[in-house]
């Protein structure tokens, strides 16, 4: 390492330094500004490895499981219950899967700051906190809603060109449904990713965060599917439920609510989480 | 400048800081001594707005730190613990604070090059040692060119040369008119840098002093006298406030009176004197002898 040759804070060609005791030397920094504070987190979020290895996964579990789907078993036929709408939401699959890494990004991105201490950092430059809230809101719903919806196109013109040449339907994004499907689900992920934020605010723990996140989006849905409908009537209304009412969750066949009842109910849930999140980083010592 | 007033911080049941009160002035480095658990990094924090007072207030420059419309213009802080994201460079660490306060790649290049972090600032932090990620630290505290600068622990795991720097960049923030807190555990090297002192233990303030006044205070600043006659001397030295050592030797510890006081006293009485040294208690003895009380955690078989 060099050595330090030059103490001070004012650039090497700098003015002498003023007297001691002179009011406010001159500064660089500028107010804190909501847009100031989304440029700093796109920042950290697009120079993180860990962004670039979730977007490829979710891109190859959506379009690779699509495409797999698409290629296998009998071609799809659209008939009575089998509108094309199911058709690709079973060719959108590894939305389920995806939504775990969606959830990853948006937990890690609180708690990868209060387990690595970065947190102290973010919060003093911007002591009014909720800043730093609202822009990783804005950041992770700004690359999670174009990537998914790249990801589920991709998705649904793999399949349907899959599904063609094997001599199935033809699937058209004018048929009933299949539009809303396909951009349901994106907008479904870009949900998902908040509410997977909110959790990694309130529990500041990475495991915590996940285990929670993957206990509500992935483990009770697959007990509540094998348990008797009397005991799992919450069921209807878990995240995961509501929100497959907009892009056809082929995990559940029923849903309670319709489309964008269902989606309203899940942005419901996330703005609740969210504002518990503002509260509680409002209030706690970080 | 920072103004704190009647700060309590409690953790449970435990009072970290209790009624504290004190005020750093710009213009001088001032040291921020105490044992460990003595509150200083609780402090620290508050100050930053990353804990929340009990009661009492913090004021930077004037300000309610949390509210300042230009937080980095305020209050530049290295905090005890790493707050770096490991997964992040150097660069990206401090590209990330900067951009909250619209500074630019320029003053970003300016601090990792006056922190010395030129060759690793596109390497991961999270592979830096302690005194990489210390100087990290310092270079993200000066990013905004703060008019107040708080650091926990600076020199902690700087080699010599950062240690110097430290040394040479806090004299010349307080010259250029900033108002600088520090806190280390070197006593040696705090007597090098600051000339005010504020004290704690157990979470109250103990002394705000300058240098100078708190080792004088302390035992073991005195004048040593050697004389043939030290029976002699020190009786006619003897004076209410004024205290003679004699240990059987040639030599007297005088206490409460200066060489020349001594000198001119001892030629009156025609008494000879062959050394005549004014010795002072440095830094680390007069910081014993005050916060011998307040310390928190003793260790083991010292005494």
């Amino acid at each position: 390492m060099s050595a330090i040759t030059r103490p001070g804070l004012a650039p090497a060609q700098g003015a002498p330094a003023p007297a001691p005791m002179t009011p406010a030397p001159a500064t660089v920094a500028g107010p804190v500004t909501q847009v100031r504070v989304v440029r700093a987190e796109w920042t950290k979020l697009r120079a993180l490895r860990s962004t670039r290895w979730s977007a490829l996964t979710a891109i190859v579990l959506i379009v690779g499981l699509g495409a797999i789907i698409a290629g296998s078993g009998t071609p799809y036929k659209i008939s009575g219950s089998n509108t094309a709408a199911v058709g690709i939401s079973t060719a959108l699959l590894g939305v389920l899967f995806a939504q775990l890494v969606v959830g990853m990004v948006g937990v890690l991105a609180f708690s990868g700051e209060y387990g690595t201490g970065m947190i102290r950092a973010t919060l003093a430059v911007v002591p009014s906190r909720l800043p730093v809230l609202w822009a990783k809101v804005i950041v992770l719903a700004g690359l999670v809603l174009p990537v998914s919806m790249l990801c589920v196109f991709l998705d649904y013109f793999t399949a349907a060109a899959i599904e063609s040449s094997r001599g199935g339907s033809a699937f058209s994004l004018t048929d009933p449904g299949v539009l809303r499907t396909v951009v349901g689900s994106s907008l479904y992920l870009t949900v998902v990713v908040i509410i997977g934020l909110a959790l990694g605010a309130l529990l500041r723990k990475t495991a915590a965060g996940l285990s929670v996140f993957a206990a509500v989006f992935f483990v009770i849905p697959i007990i509540v599917a094998v348990l008797p409908h009397k005991i799992t009537g919450f069921a209807s209304y878990l995240p995961t439920n509501v929100g497959g009412a907009l892009w056809g969750d082929p995990q559940t066949t029923a849903h309670a609510l319709s489309p964008w009842t269902g989606f309203a109910c899940l942005c419901g849930y996330a703005i609740v989480l969210t504002a518990l999140a503002a509260w509680q980083l409002r209030r706690r010592d970080a | 400048m920072i103004e704190i007033d009647g700060l309590t911080k409690r953790y449970g049941d435990k009072t970290a800081v209790d009624g504290l009160s004190f005020v750093v002035e710009p213009g001088v480095v001032t040291g921020f001594l105490g044992p460990n658990g003595a509150g200083k990094s609780t402090t620290m924090r508050m100050i930053a707005g990353l804990d929340r007072p009990d009661s009492g207030t913090v004021r930077v420059n004037g300000k309610h730190y949390p509210q300042a419309p230009a937080p980095m213009a305020e209050l530049g802080i290295l905090l005890d613990a790493r707050s770096v994201h490991p997964g992040l460079s150097a660069r990206a660490n401090l590209l990330a604070l900067a951009r909250t306060a619209g500074i630019g790649r320029r003053r970003v290049d300016e601090v990792i090059e006056l922190a010395g972090l030129g060759e690793v600032a596109g390497t991961r932090a999270g592979g830096f040692s302690l005194g990489m990620g210390q100087r990290l630290g310092v270079a993200a505290a000066l990013l905004g060119q703060p008019q107040t600068v708080v650091l926990d622990e600076p020199v902690n795991g700087l080699d010599p040369d950062g240690v110097r720097w430290i040394r040479l960049l806090l004299k010349s923030l307080a010259t250029e008119g900033h108002t600088v807190l520090v806190s280390s555990h070197l006593m040696s090297e705090m007597a090098q840098t600051a000339t005010q002192l504020v004290v704690l233990g157990r979470g109250k303030l103990i002394t705000e002093a300058s240098v100078e006044d708190f080792t004088g205070r302390a035992t073991g600043t005195g004048v040593l006298v050697r004389t043939p006659e030290p029976v002699r001397l020190g009786q006619l030295l003897a004076a209410p406030g004024i205290t003679v050592i004699n240990d059987g030797t040639d030599t007297l510890r005088v206490s409460g009176t200066t060489a020349e006081q001594i000198g001119t006293a001892a030629w009156r009485a025609h008494l000879p004197v062959f050394e005549l040294t004014p010795t002072h208690a440095s830094l680390e003895e007069a910081f014993m002898q005050v916060t011998r009380d307040s310390i928190e955690y003793h260790a083991g078989a010292t005494r």
